[in-house]
Formats: structure tokens, sequence, C-alpha cells
């Protein structure tokens, strides 16, 4: 058996969370904002209107400043696939990297080569080049935004692919169904749409400052039109693949669905936790009520996991210890046939070593018949299989809720712009100030319930995390942590003050 | 045709795809090299503002290069990705950091409250230019001179290199001659680049100094790279190198590289054609009026960074070797993905050719009028 590192692995994860979660302050932003700047550009362009020239160029230069620290902060993501995660380079990155270099060749220079004339070719090319290559960013964003959610997508649900014990690692034998993978379609428009609407509210909260300040209403007043209607029609599709994601999250992770409602024991008819304290004392396998106080909606979880209303749900302790009425097998069971194929796999490797072909024949018909556990084979308890609960559970209520909340401050604000009342509706400016705060802490909720809640698997039931990880002193991974948590938190700063800088300037004078 | 191509070929097609992605990036790195001259050549406000946004109009292309290469090589040849980037962690993981720094520094330098102040910016990019591009050519240097890892029965990798007790995981590389002066010899290409590209790119009416400097600066840095280039060349001539028999084992072979050279005419043709278009882009530049310099040394870069990666991978060489245990050394045909993966790559692959083009297109349009002093004076600049 491989040593394990387990301080670098815990390190190494917390890098990985560290560097995702910065760099997923500014991608939403980019994602829709990129958008958001076509729109406005196309307003002037179909007009003429000059002020339109100068609402594109303002909310171009925050666009200009938010996209130079995702660049910066994303570049070091896939990188460290190889520097943290070589393990896990090498066993799937025969259908890992596909994507990544599609996004490079496709994305990345759509996105660089536009960008040039984006910020600097108002005069040196025509009108119409200008607003296409606005348009080409924006596409360029996004089309990034599709390969990168590919391959997480794969991690969460693996299809495409089989286990190649000459190598020993994932290869793939079908690009359609790592592409088209359910869970990545759904993960790509949950995200994106997501990032427009985040992209939306933060219009709205400089859009609500200039107002509540007095200073360049109209232009506010505009920005807040365009902002609200895309922003509704984004959290439609938001409201819709979060169902989406909830139903396929229920068939290919139970776990994370479990541990996102805070599910011990399974049932049928099973209700959805609106609201709910944990009990922290509560553990896997023992008879405390998991909340402390909880308010539930009968029905909805069973309805939301398989679509019928008396369903069964299984719970943390189902999937853990099993259920054999609803014919779940227990991860101690997973443990012992993983193991079984691990051992195979070795003994297999040294008969090839040696050359013993018969011997190579049995080894491999016997390591095939427990191949699909071989992930839990390297779990040394079944508790191992499940995720941190309370992490996840919150995270996700929280995205919940304001996912509910976010449609209707876009209602809202759209129907007294269409009315010419924003200016005098002044309770409502707070409520839009702070929306764009509230889309960030959605964001970043959205992520940890993604990420927390795939623990303890890099790729789902097939590679736990601490096999993906280099063979690295721990103390490595802890000098680049400090190093990015001081380089991004300084440039975070950087970026945050000269963005106030440019709000506080405004439109026409900023550079 | 694709889908009759076989393993070999494929996984041949492949290395020659990100060598000529990595030596597109060696073009580009006119952009670090522009970065780490500024100092010298711009004296004024407006020529620094000149400088800076010449090569800002640029700045994620290399990049952008850069990414490219990392994802191709994780895509086509994950064994190696996983082996170095792992492996020497330390020296990709400083190259990493000079261009995040690099990244933010064009659009923050002149913007008010910018909280570091503009000369920390202009550290920043002189930083990437310098050790950056210092450490992508220590990196590739290891091509030849070999790195210091094992690979397990499971290609798990462990490298063992202590200096003081240390593990310097990968910044060893740094202290072989042979890979500092390639390094060396890339930071000054870079600047030779660098000042080609501003001679090429900026209107100079307002400022003559400006231009002066740039076209002796070109001949100064090329002087100072002659010198690391020819060490690095003879060199490669008379170094040993590893060779691959027909079962796959690995062993060193005396001046395998010069044998290499011999074996592949048409890479000794692109070295000097690559080489001659150095030369004249330099001397065209440096004492005649030639703007044109540029389009000469930067495709002279390219053939001569085609050679650099295509030299220690082919005719039966590992490409990545260890010095540890040669038996771990990767190879185009150990290092690769399935068939099946670089089949569908080579398919996606042919869109490369568009996307050239319309980066050409826009880069074209974008430069058919020369930068001028009103421009960045009136208009958007960094």
């Amino acid at each position: 058996m491989i040593d394990i590192d387990l301080s670098m692995v815990n390190w190494a994860r917390a890098q990985f969370a560290l560097t995702a979660m910065y760099h997923w302050l500014f991608v939403p932003l980019t994602l829709g904002l990129s958008f958001l700047c076509a729109f406005f550009e196309s307003i002037y362009v179909h007009t003429k209107n000059k002020q339109w020239r100068a609402i594109t160029k303002f909310w171009m230069t925050l666009f200009g400043i938010n996209f130079a620290i995702g660049v910066a902060t994303g570049i070091i993501l896939e990188f460290e696939f190889g520097t943290n995660w070589s393990n896990y380079s090498w066993i799937v990155g025969d259908i890992f990297g596909a994507p990544l270099a599609i996004e490079g060749i496709f994305a990345f220079f759509l996105e660089a080569t536009f960008f040039a004339v984006m910020f600097f070719g108002w005069n040196r090319v025509s009108e119409k080049f200008h607003l296409f290559s606005t348009w080409m960013v924006a596409i360029g964003s996004n089309l990034s935004a599709v390969w990168i959610l590919v391959a997480n997508g794969w991690m969460q649900n693996p299809v495409g692919m089989i286990f190649n014990p000459d190598t020993a690692r994932f290869e793939m034998d079908n690009f359609a169904q790592v592409v088209f993978n359910p869970v990545a379609v759904s993960k790509f428009i949950h995200t994106s749409s997501s990032g427009f609407l985040f992209a939306s509210l933060f219009v709205l909260t400089i859009s609500c400052w200039y107002l509540i300040k007095d200073r360049h209403i109209q232009m506010a007043k505009r920005s807040i039109v365009v902002a609200s209607v895309f922003g509704l029609l984004s959290s439609s599709f938001v409201v819709f693949t979060g169902d989406e994601s909830a139903f396929l999250v229920a068939q290919k992770q139970p776990m994370k669905l479990a541990a996102i409602e805070g599910l011990y024991k399974g049932r049928t008819n099973a209700p959805i936790i609106a609201a709910g304290i944990l009990n922290s004392d509560k553990k896997p396998g023992d008879n405390q009520d998991p909340f402390l106080v909880k308010v539930k909606i009968p029905y909805l979880l069973s309805l939301l996991a398989n679509r019928t209303l008396n369903s069964f749900v299984p719970g943390i302790d189902d999937l853990v210890y099993g259920n054999e009425e609803q014919k779940i097998e227990s991860v101690a069971s997973k443990i012992v046939k993983g193991k079984a194929a691990i051992k195979d796999l070795e003994m297999f490797k040294q008969a090839q070593k040696e050359k013993n072909s018969s011997k190579t024949e049995i080894l491999l018909a016997s390591f095939r018949k427990n191949q699909e556990y071989m992930g839990y084979g390297y779990l040394n308890k079944p508790e191992e299989a499940i995720p941190p609960v309370a992490i996840p559970y919150y995270a996700f209520h929280i995205m919940v809720a304001l996912g509910t909340l976010f449609p209707v401050i876009f209602t809202v604000f759209l129907f007294y712009a269409l009315k010419n009342l924003l200016t005098k509706k002044r309770w409502l400016l707070p409520i839009g100030l702070i929306s764009g705060f509230l889309g960030l802490l959605a964001q970043q909720s959205g992520w940890v319930v993604a990420e927390v809640g795939r623990q303890p698997w890099a790729i789902n039931g097939l590679l736990p995390v601490k096999m993906a990880a280099t063979n690295l002193a721990a103390k490595n991974v802890q000098i680049t942590f400090f190093m990015f948590l001081v380089l991004f938190t300084i440039l975070l700063i950087a970026e945050i003050t000269i963005m106030l800088k440019q709000i506080s300037i405004g439109p026409e004078e900023g550079r | 045709m694709i889908s009759n191509f076989d393993y070999a070929t494929l996984q041949q097609l492949w290395w020659i795809i990100c060598s000529i992605v990595g030596a597109l990036f060696l073009f580009l790195t006119f952009v670090q090299g522009g970065q780490t001259i500024l100092w010298q050549v711009a004296k004024t406000e407006l020529e620094k503002s000149l400088v800076v946004t010449s090569l800002g109009r640029k700045w994620k292309m290399p990049f952008t290069t850069l990414v490219l290469f990392g994802g191709a090589l994780f895509a086509a040849f994950p064994k190696f990705y996983a082996t170095s980037f792992g492996g020497a962690y330390w020296v990709w993981m400083l190259i990493l950091f000079s261009f995040i720094i690099q990244a933010v520094s064009y659009e923050y330098r002149k913007k008010p409250n910018n909280l570091l102040g503009e000369t920390v910016y202009e550290l920043f990019l002189f930083i990437n230019g310098s050790i950056g591009i210092l450490l992508i050519g220590a990196a590739v240097g290891t091509f030849y001179t070999g790195s210091n890892f094992t690979l397990d029965l499971y290609n798990r990798v462990s490298w063992d290199y202590t200096l003081l007790g240390i593990n310097l995981r990968g910044l060893e590389a740094a202290f072989s001659l042979f890979n500092l002066s390639l390094g060396i010899f890339l930071v000054f290409n870079a600047r030779i680049l660098g000042a080609l590209y501003l001679l090429n790119n900026i209107d100079f009416s307002l400022t003559p100094h400006l231009e002066s400097r740039l076209r002796k600066g070109t001949w100064n840095n090329f002087l100072i790279a002659l010198p690391f280039l020819l060490y690095v060349f003879i060199s490669i001539l008379f170094m040993k190198g590893f060779s691959v028999d027909g079962n796959g084992i690995v062993s060193l072979v005396s001046s395998k590289y010069l044998s290499n050279l011999l074996a592949m005419p048409y890479l000794m043709i692109l070295l000097l054609a690559g080489i001659i278009l150095v030369l004249y882009g330099v001397l065209s530049s440096s004492f005649k009026k030639s703007t044109m310099g540029i389009w000469f040394s930067g495709f002279g870069t390219i053939f001569v960074g085609l050679v650099v990666l295509c030299l220690p991978a082919f005719n039966n060489t590992a490409f990545y070797p260890s010095k540890l245990d040669l038996q771990s050394s990767l190879t185009i045909f150990n290092a690769s993905s399935s068939m099946y993966t670089l089949t569908t790559m080579t398919y996606v692959a042919l869109g490369i050719p568009i996307v050239l083009a319309y980066v050409i297109y826009v880069w074209k349009l974008m430069d058919s009028k020369k930068l001028t002093a009103k421009e960045v004076i009136e208009e958007e600049s960094y």
C-alpha cells in the first residue's frame, strides 16, 4: 500500500479551496458583466446615443479591473492539478486534460484576441467590429466556463471512460459522453446563469449607490433596467437548473444530497428542510435528532430527488451502513471488495513485470470482478465516505434562500424602474446596494456545496482525494499556501480600492 | 484520415503540436522582454506610457499561450505533466507566481488608488520578464540535462535532490550551467524581441530618443545573449544524451543530440534558418532603420524553439530524462495519452488554423496604425 502524507493532502485541499474561492470572487462577474457590456454597447450602436457609449465604457472599465485579477488567480488552478495533485493528473489526465486543452485553444484565445480590441479599438476599428469584439469576449469567457465545467462535471459524475489495468489509470473511450455528461450540462447552465445573475446584482449595487448619492442618475436608471431584465431572465434559469442539479445529485451523488439536507435516516415521502440548526453532537449511526430546530416542507425532498412524492431518499446511515430493504450496499462491504481489487491489481502488475501471462490473465479476471469498488479500497473505515455535513448543509440553504430572493429583487426593481419611480422609492435603494454582496455569498456557497459535498472523492466513487495528491512534503504546500494567501489578499485589496475609486469617479472621467 | 493514424504517429504529431505552441510562446515573450527593458529605454512618462501601452495590448498572448502549452501537455502527455509539475514543484510554482503578478500589473499600474504604487507594478513586470523567463529556460534545459526523479509501479513521482537537508524539488535545475545559460539566453532573446516589437509598433515622431535607445538596446542585448547561445549549442553538440533502445531501455550515449541533428537534417536546416533570421532581424534593426526586425527575429525564434523542443524528443530519445533512474525517463511513447484521446484531440486541433487566422487578422487590424503619443495621452492607455 502506498504511504500517503495526510498533512500534505489537507494542505493541498486548503490551497485548492483558497485559490478556487479567490478565483470565484471574480469569474462570475466576468461571465455576466461581459454580456452586460455587450448589451449596453449594442444599445449604443443601435441608438447612437452617446450616453449609452459612456455607460458601456464605464462598465467596461470595471470589467477590465475585475478581468485582470480573474486571469491572475485562474492560471494557478490549471497548474495546481499538476503541482499538488500529480497522481490525479496521471490517473485521469487522459480524460481531464482534454477539456482544459480545448478551453485554451478555443476560449482563452477568443478572449485574449478580442479583449485588446474591446479596450483599445474604439478608434482603430469600425463601430460594428468593436461591438463584435465585445460580444466575442463575452462568448469567449463563457466558452471557457463550458470546458472547465465539463471537467468538473466529470469529477462529479465520471462517464465515457474505462480503467486500463496495464497503465493503472482511467482512459477516455467516449468523448461525446464526457462533453454531454448531464451533470456537466446542468452545471454549466446553472453556473453561467448564476454568473449573469451576480453581474446584474453588481450593476444594481453600484447603480443604487449612485441613486442614493444623487449622482449619474440617468446612467444608473438605464443600467438598472438592463440589469433587472437580464437578472430576472438569468434567475429563472438558475432556479430551473438548480432543480435539475439537485435531481442529478440525488441520482449520482446521493451522499452529497444527504449531507446538504442533513438527512441521516432515509425515508419515503421525505420532507425537505426549509431551515434548521444542526445538532453538532450528532454522529452517523446514533439515534440523536440531527437538528436542534427545523422547519420542514413535507414530501418535497422525495419530489426533488426522484420526481415522485412517495419515493425513498437514502440518508447518510443507509448509504454508509447499508439498507437491505432498499438494496443499498454498505461501505464496509465495498471497502472489502475494493481492497481485493487493489491487491489483484498489484499482483497483476507484478505478474506483468515477471512476464507471467497465465497468472496475468487470472489476476485480471479477478480484478475485473471488483474493479468498480477500487476507490473504496483506499478508505480505512466506512465513515470516511461521509463528507463534512455542516458546511455543505448551511452553504446549500444559504444558496437556495438567496436564489429565491433574487428574482423578487429584480422584479421589484424592474417594476419601479419602468414606472420611473426609483428615485422616489428610497427605501428600495439600500436593498439594491447590498444585493451584490448577497450575490457573492450565494456564489461562494454554491461552490462550497459542490466541492465540500464531493468529499472524500476526487473522482466520485473512484478516486479518493488522498490518493490524488503529489508525493510531496507538506511544508512545500504550506509555504505556497501562505504565499497565495498573502499575494491574493493584497491583489484583492488593490482591486477593491481601484474599483471604488473608479466608481467614485463615475462614467466619462474614469481611466 | 485522422482515424487511420497509428498510435506512434499520433504521439509524434502531438509532440510537434506541443513544440509549436512552446515555440510560439518563445516568440511571444517579446512582451516579457519588453517589460525588462522598460526602465532602460523609457526615460520620460510619455515614453513609459508608449512602451507599457504597446506591450499591454499584447500581454494576454504569451499568457494564454503558456496556459495552452500546459493544457496541451496535460491532455497529450499527462505523465510528463504529472511528473514535471508535481516533481519540479518549486520551479513551476515560481514561474506561475511571476505570471500571476504580471496579469494584474498592466491594468492596475496607472489606476488611482492602486495600493502598491506604479513602481511596484513595474517591478512585477520586470520579475515576470526576468525570473519567470529564466526559470522557463532552466526547466526546458532539463530536457537535455535530466532531472532528479524516480517513478514507482504506479508512476507516482519521487524527487530527490537535497541541499543543506532541503529537498529542492526542481530548483536545482537553475544551478546547472547549461540550464542557467539557456535561461539567460531566453531572457536576453526576449529583450531583443521586445525592443524589435516596440520599434515596429510605436510612432517615434515625438520620442526619437526612445527609438535610438531601442535600436542600441537590440544590439547590446544580442551581444550579451550570444555567448550563452554559443555555450548552449556547443554543449548540446557534445553532451551525453538519453537514448532509448528498441526495448525501451534508456542509456546515456555520447553526442546523442549531435547524432539526432545529423539524423534529422530538417531540424538542422530549421536551426540554421532560425539563427540567420534572428541575426538578420537584429542587424537590420540595430544598424539600419528597419522596423520589421521583429518578424525576422520572431520567426527565427520560433524555428530555433522548435529545434530545441524536438531535438531531445525524437530519434529514440527520452525527452524528460531522469538522472536518478534512467528507466524512469519519459519518452513520447511512454508518457502520452491513450490513442483514443490523441485521436480526439487531433480532430479538435483542426480548429487551430481558424484560431490562428482570427488572431492574425485582429493583430493586423489593431496594428495597422502605429501607436502615437496623442493616442496614449488622449485615449485608453496603460
